[in-house]
């Protein structure tokens, strides 16, 4: 950091260890924040579309995954420069909000960022640029809403629901069995859908991993799957007509919070306590059995002794299910979680059809399903896969394709894929820049061309002459006024996105605009990084 | 610094790296490639073994490993090749699922990325090398399924097809020489389950010394434990009673307390006290009347001699499998409480003879005659611990197979047979497709071809003219030939009886090419800095 002297040679001193601190200001940190961020965006872009390809990570640990999945890909990247850190979180809000389109928010804002460096060499004040952004930002968001378009998520056995689903899954590795998966997933969300209210609670949906088989043997089991078997070897090993009692207490002798001590000071006594002990054991298991329970799920652990008596009692028993899921099988089975044996009453059981175990390939291991739950609203989604890192990625995928269909049950309008949304923003926004009299306009028009940046990427990741494909589909666009011309990925010979039914949520186009404008415009902002001299 | 002289910011952390396109390609090529040469060559029933040697002070020449099974291999390397972990993933998984092929399907893999590069090079872009493949293995799924025979479960041709799929599977294994018997003795294992895939319940014990022949199958169920002295060494007849209760000291479980007494009588009281409980557990275990009785945990002195003035026959100690292994074979129910005599007919458990036996120089029991005859022992020997861990994979692949095709029931031919024929799909699609895509395809049936090519390297055979009439005769319409390996020659393996588990090919199929695909998308690396540790 540059130091100021005063009249005698001293140093003023303004931050502590100032000596010690980078500092860069003005132009160059303009610059090179943005060159740091555009890096990140660059490693994204060639991830974007349905032939973008796959990005291998390695763990500080050296585990391996491989994904596709943008929020997923800066994560696990473990970035450390200031600026690149803000991509991360914007991929990673766009996750939270939408769940989807993680790559193409990053890869917009790489695109606006360069437009920026470009602008600043002209001359061109930050601050104007960014009110040139926000102002196009405006534009094309009401663009995109004039050129969205309502469906009928009913209409032929949710057919729109399955193509968006499968968008959203066409770029995954798993985008050979994109149909089956697709459907899988909306039948999933739609179980658990309240149409009504429009809302979804992702909580319902359970996904379960197990590696072996390949991915087509995924398959969505109405009910719940945990990862557990009975807590005696000989209870038997299916339950129907299920009576489920939830208990969040222990079958062991009550351990009270209050510190105490128990003398035992004679040979009485010592039989007494022995007798009580026992007595423990008898009535937990009785007062479960009178409430008509035929099978008890608890989340805590049984005593041997405990555990025999419920053999005893023909009551099968599961131990150590976790807290996630006893709150679905109360959920699902219209279950009370009950939290101490005395308050056991018949009518906080809950009920379900089934309750047994399934057992998978030669290694032994066994899950508990349970099938026909009394309210089905909760069901899982067992993923399997010839290997975990497929296992993984796969869940990732259809995480995003369910929340695809989240948001289309939320807001049914959507917009087309494959860069024609883009496009059509673009051209949009190249027309408003005209009309600006001030120095934003050629911000406003920087922004369009950013905009025109994510078909061009996609062209190229597809193997296309991104600029020869661009220009004839936005000159199509303009020449029949069609915003749904766009890119033809899957070389399937048509440019109409309505035709090669390329459907993407309105909500995430939009979320992505207004998220990579927001970022583009914080890092705008920054004209001073101060930092420790070794960070 | 980038092309046009910018410095770029430091964008990861320090010591992590990121390769990119071709570089990361070709990183993941050679790591991928290499781990599948390196398994290569113990495919086939020519194929050699490795030691394995593990790393770490003081341990060099101790506990090494000498086997044959890719999984057990792969799963010993230490790789930092993330595209290399990825094949030993899918060698993990398959000795999950299916227990056996776990070589075929990293060498498989490799092979696949091998054709890949090939087409790289070629400059075809990976996503139409994937989509040819993907076309491929549909039609090489289909063609497998095709080809498999199904028979009734409870005919004789189905048990012969064990019997043969049992040889196949041990005939690359050390144990060659005697695949008969071991197949045989496997077979007859499995068929013992009647059906249930628990294979916990065959008892697998190792015993040094003797020779491999002289392992056997016993019919009953042997338990690596000793009886308590002081008690009857044979029971005729014998009422079981399985337990899993404390018998040391009954600990009391009430959380906090404390015995604090202020004079010795009362310590006397209290230790008397102690005793009569633990009597009175010992009354209510006899009013179960059992003959024998058997103890997950330790049982002190005190509670035996009880025991045995009773007549009863103690065992304590047995571990949880052997327990459960022992309920299941003799139909008895684990007890951790005593106070439901009455309902002794339905917990105890039953069978005709319990003796101590003497294998080598170790005193074990042996249940013969059980109620419920589902568990059952096999008793390896061999010159040496490393044989003897070698046979016990061998077996447990057997096993595995065996238990997988009971499932499964459906069957190929083996000697490279159904690798052939899919390799010949594979070919007939790629003069069907249009685009680049049937290079692609091609590249497949290639891949799928090097498995019996390898088999017959292996075998020191010329593997260029065995493979070429080998597709002569196929496409004369002899559909069950395939690689004699005794001979180096082309034969029937109808005749030769080779077959194979329909299953294990499927899964291989399935993982090696869902795995090849995953490698295949990846155009970028990223390395995070290794966590630093603190030294001990």
């Amino acid at each position: 950091m540059s130091l100021a002297f005063d009249d005698y040679g001293r140093p003023y001193i303004i931050l502590r260890d100032q000596g010690q601190k980078k500092r860069m200001k003005g132009l160059e940190a303009y610059k090179s924040n943005i060159l740091a961020a555009k890096a990140v965006a660059n490693t994204l872009s060639s991830s974007l579309g349905p032939k973008g390809m796959d990005k291998m990570l390695v763990s500080p640990d050296g585990d391996v995954s491989v994904t596709n999945d943008g929020a997923t890909i800066v994560e696990k990247m473990e970035i450390q420069h200031p600026t690149a850190k803000l991509l991360v979180e914007l991929s990673q809000s766009q996750d939270a909000e939408i769940g989807d389109g993680t790559t193409g928010v990053v890869v917009l804002a790489g695109k606006l960022l360069e437009q920026a460096l470009t602008l600043l060499d002209k001359g061109i004040h930050p601050l104007k640029i960014s009110d040139g952004f926000d102002r196009a930002c405006d534009v094309a968001i009401k663009h995109l809403e004039t050129i969205s378009e309502e469906i009928d998520i009913q209409a032929n056995e949710h057919e729109a629901l399955i193509q968006a689903a499968c968008t959203a899954l066409g770029s995954k590795v798993v985008s050979k069995r994109k149909r089956e998966l697709g459907k899988i997933a909306v039948t999933a969300v739609l179980d658990v859908a309240d149409l009504a209210r429009r809302d979804v609670n992702l909580d319902l949906i359970k996904i379960q991993t197990k590696t072996g088989g390949s991915v087509e043997d995924t398959r969505l089991i109405s009910g719940i799957l945990i990862d557990k078997d009975m807590s005696h070897p000989q209870m038997p090993k299916e339950v129907n007509d299920a009576r489920i009692c939830l208990l969040t207490c222990p079958f062991e002798p009550p351990k009270p919070k209050t510190k105490h001590n128990i003398n035992i000071s004679s040979a009485e006594d010592y039989k007494k306590l022995y007798q009580q002990e026992q007595q423990y054991f008898v009535d937990m298991v009785k007062l479960v059995k009178a409430s008509g329970a035929n099978i008890a799920l608890c989340q805590w652990g049984f005593d041997d002794e405990a555990n025999h008596l419920l053999l005893q009692n023909e009551l099968p028993a599961v131990r150590w299910v976790s807290g996630t899921d006893v709150e679905l099988i109360a959920m699902a089975t219209g279950a009370r979680i009950i939290p101490r044996f005395q308050e056991i009453t018949p009518e906080k059981l809950g009920k379900a059809g089934c309750v047994k175990e399934v057992q998978f390939g030669t290694s032994n291991e066994r899950m508990l399903v349970i099938e026909n739950c009394q309210c089905t609203k909760a069901v899982t989604i067992l993923i399997r896969g010839g290997s975990q890192m497929i296992v993984d990625e796969a869940k990732r995928s259809i995480h995003d394709a369910i929340c695809v269909i989240r948001n289309l049950i939320k807001d049914n309008r959507i917009v087309y894929g494959g860069g024609s949304a883009e496009l059509a923003c673009a051209i949009q926004v190249l027309q408003y820049a005209d009309e600006v009299s001030s120095v934003e306009q050629y911000a406003i028009r920087s922004f369009a061309d950013a905009l025109e940046g994510i078909p061009c990427c996609l062209a190229d990741n597809c193997g296309l002459n991104p600029i020869t494909s661009v220009a004839q589909a936005k000159s199509r666009q303009l020449k029949e006024n069609n915003p749904r011309i766009g890119i033809d990925c899957m070389e399937l010979g048509t440019t109409d996105m309505k035709e090669q039914r390329i459907y993407e949520t309105l909500s995430s186009k939009k979320q992505q605009i207004q998220l990579a404008t927001q970022v583009v415009k914080m890092i705008l902002k920054i004209d001073d990084v101060i930092a420790p001299d070794d960070y | 610094m980038d092309i046009v002289g910018n410095v770029l910011p430091q964008v990861l952390k320090d010591e992590a790296t990121e390769d990119k396109g071709e570089m990361a390609r070709l990183q993941s090529f050679v790591g991928a490639i290499a781990v599948a040469d390196l398994v290569k060559t113990t495919l086939g029933p020519k194929g050699m073994d490795k030691i394995l040697k593990p790393t770490g002070p003081g341990q060099e020449m101790t506990h090494i490993t000498v086997t044959n099974d890719g999984a057990t291999i792969l799963k010993s390397m230490y790789v930092e090749n993330p595209a290399a972990k990825i094949l030993i993933e899918i060698s993990k998984t398959q000795d999950e699922e299916v227990g056996d092929g776990t070589t075929t399907v990293a060498v498989l893999a490799g092979e696949l990325l091998r054709e890949g590069e090939k087409l790289i090079q070629k400059r075809i872009h990976p996503q139409h090398v994937i989509a040819g493949w993907r076309i491929a293995r549909d039609v090489a799924l289909k063609r497998l399924r095709d080809i498999s025979t199904e028979n009734d479960i409870n005919s004789q041709e189905f048990h012969d097809d064990l019997v043969k799929i049992a040889r196949t599977t041990l005939s690359s294994k050390l144990i060659t020489s005697d695949r008969d018997y071991f197949a045989d003795l496997c077979v007859k294992a499995v068929l013992r389950l009647k059906g249930s895939s628990n294979l916990d319940y065959i008892q697998i014990i190792k015993l040094p010394g003797g020779t491999i022949r002289d392992s056997y199958l016993d019919d009953g169920f042997i338990l690596k434990k000793q009886i308590t002295i002081g008690c009857k060494r044979r029971i005729e007849n014998a009422k079981i009673l399985v337990a899993n209760t404390a018998m040391d000291y009954d600990k009391i479980k009430i959380y906090g307390t404390k015995v604090k007494v202020n004079s010795m009588d009362k310590v006397a009281e209290i230790e008397a006290a102690e005793k009569e409980k633990m009597k009175h557990k010992v009354d209510k275990i006899l009013k179960y009347q059992p003959t024998v009785f058997v103890n997950r945990q330790l049982i002190y002195n005190y509670p035996e001699q009880l025991l045995a003035d009773s007549g009863i026959t103690v065992i304590e100690h047995a571990d949880f499998e052997g327990m459960e292994r022992v309920a299941a074979a003799t139909g008895a129910e684990i007890l951790s409480t005593f106070d439901a005599p009455e309902r002794s007919q339905q917990v105890l458990g039953h069978c005709d003879l319990i003796e101590e036996i003497m294998i080598g120089e170790e005193k074990m029991i042996k249940f013969t005659g059980c109620k419920k005859n589902e568990a059952c022992t096999i008793v390896l020997r061999g010159a040496s611990t490393h044989i003897l861990d070698e046979v016990d994979r061998s077996i447990h692949d057997a096993l595995c197979v065996l238990i997988t095709t009971v499932k499964n029931k459906r069957v190929v031919w083996g000697g490279g047979n159904s690798e052939m024929q899919m390799a010949a799909a594979c070919e007939e699609e790629a003069k069907k497709v249009q685009g680049k895509q049937a290079f692609a395809i091609e590249a497949f049936g290639r891949a799928l071809r090097q498995i019996p090519t390898i088999i017959c390297d292996n075998g020191g055979y010329d593997s260029a003219e065995l493979i070429q009439n080998f597709k002569v005769e196929l496409q004369k319409g002899n559909y069950t030939c395939g690689l004699n390996m005794t001979d180096g020659t082309i034969g029937n393996m109808s005749e030769l009886g080779v077959k194979e588990c329909l299953r294990v090919k499927e899964q291989a199929l399935m993982a090696a090419s869902e795995a090849a695909e995953l490698i295949m998308r990846v155009d970028d690396i990223v390395k995070c800095a290794p966590r630093k540790r603190e030294r001990a």
